[in-house]
């Protein structure tokens, strides 16, 4: 399973974390310090995976944000990697630039809860997602909050 | 868009935000931080916050936490924010206690009601966002609370809310497998569900239902064949296609599940490989995820009963990836680790590979490539990988990885050390280098070792073990700054052995352990190990009869000793002194000499007393009570009895406060029966047994002695000088003993590829520009097989009977060959029943004709006889060269000479085996007839050569067909 999720940028800012697993305020700083440490220190042209303390850290780099999962042992890399992908290409259409995604942390982690729950990838169907979203927009314009809202970008971005 | 500021955020939040973009330092980043912690403390107390206000600080409390810092004053306000009814701020409330609560947080149980209600809703879009908290939020305790709720919702009409329910029952099962074991039948149930999503998500619980409990899943095989079939053949909508593969995450979990129920389970297995067949045939390799799904499919292929044919696609895409980029070499270096298990062959077609990952600056490819040494590692190869693995131990700093390294190096000296010499000198270096990373119980074992012997009567040897030891520790111990495990070691064998073998004296050696206890004067367990030591040798030199002078310094370390804080020791001090006044005999008896093995023997009646007791009841004394005779106590020990008893009953009263377990009860007679059944104790051990008698004897004399080291005493593992040919012969037999046919044509397929891969190798290994060192490291690394019959030459009989069985086989491979051209590629069922010998000798021949004709499946345009005459000859005359190699001893065991020239070394070879040809046709009779092949082969090899063709594909009748 994904133990955490990790956005890091270049200089070693964070921004974007989630926990699957329980780590304590204390936990999660000496883990944000040790793994951009690990990844921030890499070259450009070695392995996308890290060793780190019996788990494996999948990232990867995309503008300049590092993008990291932390999976146990036995699971698969790649797929790790895809999923990482699979999340960059939402946000990407959803923000027009990566880069964006700190001004909507909160959305970033809506996506993030429809592309892994409890931990584990799901197969996501971009049309599910979609109309998932659209159903919340009727919502949102019922309640005639936030006129022009996130669920229209992300049924634009998702179509 | 954003940094316009829509979405209604107010001006000060986007500052917020851009502020923190901005932040040039951590520290600048903390500085805006800490104000907004002060400003957000201040306003979210406010009375009469507008809704969409408290919103929005909601949120920049998120980013608080999320730059770690310590948001716990507005928890509660995100709490009470779950419990509006606009699903917008509702949502919001329940992300942020998702990101900031742990499942055992105190404010939880305000949220559980939350849930209970939302999970209730009519809008689906709330269910979901409680269904999200549940995933997160519940843990064991809280569980009953929700389960019949989510348990309800596995039947809601929106998929999206059944795929969440699923995933939360998965999370309940990890929390606590006891409380969703009877929904069993629901998870088989929704793996029908028409939604492909809510399909896969019920992959997750049933793939650790089926990693605890094989058995009671395996009527579920065919149902996740014809998933993963529909899948791979694009049935499902196109919307789950993924970079143009079908449903890839989906494919990869099936994949994870049938190698889980086809290890070990032939008839599973077999139903498996057409649609193994066709993934690996679809499988994209231009994209990554391609790529991911081929190498879930290796895994699978590697764990599930073996099929040839699959095994060699494996191979190819394990080639390919070994080709690719550093992501993909990482990949096929561990699936190399996977299947060499099944074909220990495969390693040595990409040595070269190997050794490029294994000098990789990447350190990530490395340690995947130790991994796969690791695996690999037999006598003939230990030394050169484990001094390897050393030398990387000594490089890095990285905690957690040193201890792992070293402790696989030490498990590795053990199993496979060729000589004492060695393992004590690899043993030093571990403990030097990883010192106290080490597990204090390696050098417990390393003590007994050394004290043990190895089990047999040679006390010869067991005697020069420890002089070696003793002598190489006395070199070590004057170097600064060793690990104090390591020093406890060094000091416990100089006081057992220091003077043993009358080589060093007894006051040089008390001298060097007086300078330890004195430069490690803060280390107070060295400390002990060394006075004890003292004391061991000042008796030994008392019980010898000679006069014992105490070297001024240990006097005083003694004396400073026997003032210590430690009462530990102060008391071996003053025993020390104690023992030293006595006289020769009381020595001999307190302190016997080399006695570190004896068994103690404790007189538990303590009989020794009875004189003593009796003549003191004769002067009168009280006779002694047992305790339970005691009056007094019986009431004492009552009550305290009733005292526990009330508190266990308070326990009982606190757990019935446990609202809805009634509800549950009510199922509980029928479905708990199958729940118990689900987690039966002798069931895996069942599973284990069936899957390592397959894998056993297919995996390489490494790797089955891996599988069983955990278990077995040191002087087991660790081998006298023949250790080796015992391994070779054991693995030799056990192949024979097996009943299954896959199995053994496994072995001999594999040997005899190997040698041809070996010799394959030598031939290129002048042409290809390749440094020198890297040919002699992969030659050290793989070139085992020859070496490690080499040994065996101590025991010759043993050799002989395997070589001269190896060479039997090609002669009844003809007759075979023909009739087995026209069988399919299916292994023929009575391969099953294999026992008698006669029928084991004929079984193994089938397979490489099998290989053949996959091969050619795949478009060589080689005439079928030809074909088929080259390979049957072939094996033959390898194996009997192999065979007279190892039988000739080193000389002819050394396959890597120094490649200087080429042309020299072609000549000197086929030379060699066309002299080593004869004696081995001897032993087996046909090998002889043929011999001149080979040399055709070879010669027509040194011409290509000379001709300056490309390495790769030298000798075209040879290699191409056989390594494709």
């Amino acid at each position: 399973m994904i133990h955490f999720v990790l956005l890091i940028s270049r200089q070693g800012k964070v921004r974007l974390t989630k926990w699957y697993s329980p780590y304590s305020q204390k936990e999660r700083t000496k883990v944000i310090r040790e793994i951009s440490g690990l990844m921030l220190h890499r070259g450009p042209k070695l392995c996308n995976f890290v060793e780190w303390g019996g788990l494996k850290v999948v990232y990867k780099r995309y503008a300049s944000l590092y993008f990291c999962m932390c999976i146990d042992p036995e699971d698969n890399e790649l797929e790790t990697l895809e999923v990482i992908h699979h999340f960059v290409e939402i946000l990407d259409r959803y923000f027009g630039s990566v880069s964006e995604q700190l001004y909507f942390l909160n959305l970033a982690y809506y996506i993030l809860d429809e592309l892994v729950i409890a931990g584990e990838i799901q197969e996501s169907s971009k049309k599910t997602v979609a109309r998932l979203i659209s159903a919340q927009d009727s919502l949102v314009e019922a309640a005639k909050e936030e006129a022009s809202s996130i669920s229209n970008i992300i049924a634009q971005a998702t179509k | 868009m954003g940094s316009q500021g829509g979405f209604g955020q107010s001006k000060e939040f986007l500052d917020l935000v851009k502020s923190i973009g901005e932040a040039r330092s951590k520290s600048e980043e903390d500085r805006i931080i800490l104000g907004e912690i002060e400003t957000l403390k201040r306003r979210i107390v406010e009375p009469d916050i507008p809704k969409r206000k408290m919103k929005e600080y909601i949120i920049r409390l998120v980013y608080v936490e999320m730059l770690g810092h310590d948001a716990s004053f507005g928890y509660i306000h995100a709490v009470k924010m779950t419990h509006d009814d606009s699903l917008l701020l509702k949502r919001t409330g329940y992300l942020a206690v998702t990101l900031f609560l742990n499942e055992d947080h105190d404010l939880i149980i305000l949220i559980v009601n939350t849930i209970q209600k939302d999970l209730r809703s009519d809008n689906y879009l709330v269910v979901c966002a409680a269904l999200n908290a549940v995933c997160r939020l519940i843990n064991e305790e809280t569980i009953p609370a929700v389960l019949p709720q989510v348990v309800e919702l596995l039947g809601h009409a929106k998929e999206a809310v059944r795929k969440k329910a699923i995933m939360a029952l998965h999370r309940f099962y990890q929390k606590s497998p006891a409380s969703v074991l009877h929904l069993i039948s629901n998870f088989r149930k929704t793996l029908c569900d028409k939604d492909p999503g809510v399909m896969g998500a019920t992959l997750c619980p049933l793939f650790d239902l089926v990693t605890v409990d094989v058995k009671s899943h395996k009527d579920l095989v065919i149902s996740f064949i014809s998933i993963l079939k529909q899948v791979a053949e694009k049935r499902l909508p196109k919307s789950y296609d993924y970079h143009q593969m079908p449903a890839p995450f989906i494919q990869i979990k099936l994949l994870k599940i049938l190698a889980l129920l086809g290890s070990g389970d032939k008839q599973a297995s077999e139903q498996m490989y057409t649609v193994l067949g066709d993934i690996f045939r679809k499988s994209d390799t231009l994209i990554n995820i391609g790529n991911a799904v081929l190498y879930e499919c290796i895994c699978c292929v590697s764990c599930i009963y073996p099929n040839p044919k699959l095994l060699d696609a494996a191979a190819d895409a394990i080639s390919k990836f070994l080709k690719s980029d550093h992501n993909l070499k990482y990949m096929g270096i561990d699936a190399l680790g996977r299947l060499i298990k099944i074909s220990p062959d495969i390693a040595e077609q990409h040595q070269l590979a190997v050794i490029d990952c294994l000098e990789d600056p990447d350190d990530t490819l490395k340690r995947k490539t130790f991994e796969l040494l690791y695996k690999m590692t037999k006598s003939s190869n230990v030394e050169v990988i484990v001094n390897r693995m050393i030398d990387y131990m000594i490089s890095i700093n990285d905690n957690h990885y040193k201890t792992e390294i070293a402790s696989r190096c030490v498990e590795l000296a053990e199993q496979f050390a060729p000589s004492n010499h060695w393992f004590i000198q690899t043993m030093n270096k571990v403990f030097e280098h990883a010192g106290d990373l080490v597990n204090i119980k390696v050098a417990h074992n390393l003590m007994r070792l050394i004290a043990e012997g190895f089990g047999e009567d040679d006390d010869n040897a067991d005697s020069q073990l420890r002089s070696s030891a003793v002598e190489s520790y006395l070199r070590i111990i004057a170097e600064p700054k060793l690990p104090s495990v390591f020093l406890q070691v060094i000091c416990w064998v100089l006081g057992e052995y220091g003077t043993a073998d009358g080589k060093y004296s007894a006051s040089y050696i008390t001298g060097k352990l007086c300078d330890v206890a004195e430069a490690y004067s803060n280390d107070e367990t060295v400390k002990a190990y060394a006075i004890t030591a003292l004391m061991k040798l000042y008796a030994y030199e008392i019980a010898a009869g000679r006069k014992v002078d105490i070297l001024p310094e240990c006097q005083s370390l003694i004396e400073e000793l026997s003032a210590s804080h430690s009462t530990d020791l102060q008391q071996r001090a003053y025993e020390l002194q104690a023992l030293i006044g006595l006289d020769a005999r009381a020595v001999e008896t307190v302190m016997p000499s080399d006695a570190s093995c004896e068994d103690i023997e404790i007189d538990k009646s303590l009989s020794f007393l009875n004189h003593y007791v009796q003549e003191s009841v004769e002067k009168g004394a009280q006779p002694y009570i047992p305790e339970s005779e005691r009056t007094g106590m019986l009431n004492t020990s009552s009550f305290r009895n009733e005292d526990h008893h009330e508190a266990s009953m308070h326990g009982l009263r606190f757990e019935a406060y446990d609202l809805p377990k009634p509800v549950v009860p009510s199922k509980s007679p029928v479905t708990y029966t199958p729940s118990t059944e689900l987690v039966p104790v002798p069931e895996p051990s069942y599973s284990r047994e069936v899957h390592t008698s397959t894998a056993v004897p297919s995996i390489s004399s490494s790797g089955s002695t891996e599988l069983k080291l955990r278990l077995d005493g040191v002087q087991k593992k660790w081998g006298r000088p023949n250790y080796s040919s015992g391994s070779t012969s054991t693995s030799e037999s056990s192949s024979q003993k097996t009943v299954n046919g896959v199995a053994q044509t496994e072995i001999v397929s594999t040997s005899t590829s190997r040698a041809q891969a070996t010799s394959s190798f030598d031939l290129k290994k002048p042409q290809v520009e390749i440094s020198p060192e890297k040919q002699r490291l992969a030659a050290s690394l793989f070139g085992g097989p020859s070496k490690t019959d080499k040994r065996p030459t101590s025991s010759s009989h043993k050799v002989v009977k395997s070589s001269s069985h190896t060479t039997e086989r090609p002669p009844a491979a003809k007759p075979v060959d023909a009739s087995e051209k026209s069988t399919p590629v299916q292994p023929p069922p009575d391969l099953l029943d294999l026992g008698e010998p006669t029928v084991t000798s004929s079984a193994p021949l089938i397979d490489p004709f099998k290989q053949l004709e996959g091969l050619l499946d795949q478009g060589e345009n080689v005439s079928v006889p030809n074909h088929g005459a080259v390979n049957a000859t072939k094996p033959p005359e390898m194996m009997s060269l192999y065979a007279e190699i190892a039988a000739s001893g080193q000389s002819g065991g050394v396959v890597n000479p120094i490649p200087t020239n080429g042309d020299d070394l072609l000549s000197g070879l086929s030379g060699g085996s066309i002299k080593t040809a004869a004696p081995g046709g001897a032993a087996g009779s046909p090998s002889l007839s043929k011999g001149p092949s080979l040399k055709d082969s070879l010669e027509k090899d040194a011409l290509v050569r000379q001709m300056g063709v490309t390495p790769t594909s030298q000798n075209p009748n040879l290699f191409k067909d056989l390594l494709g």
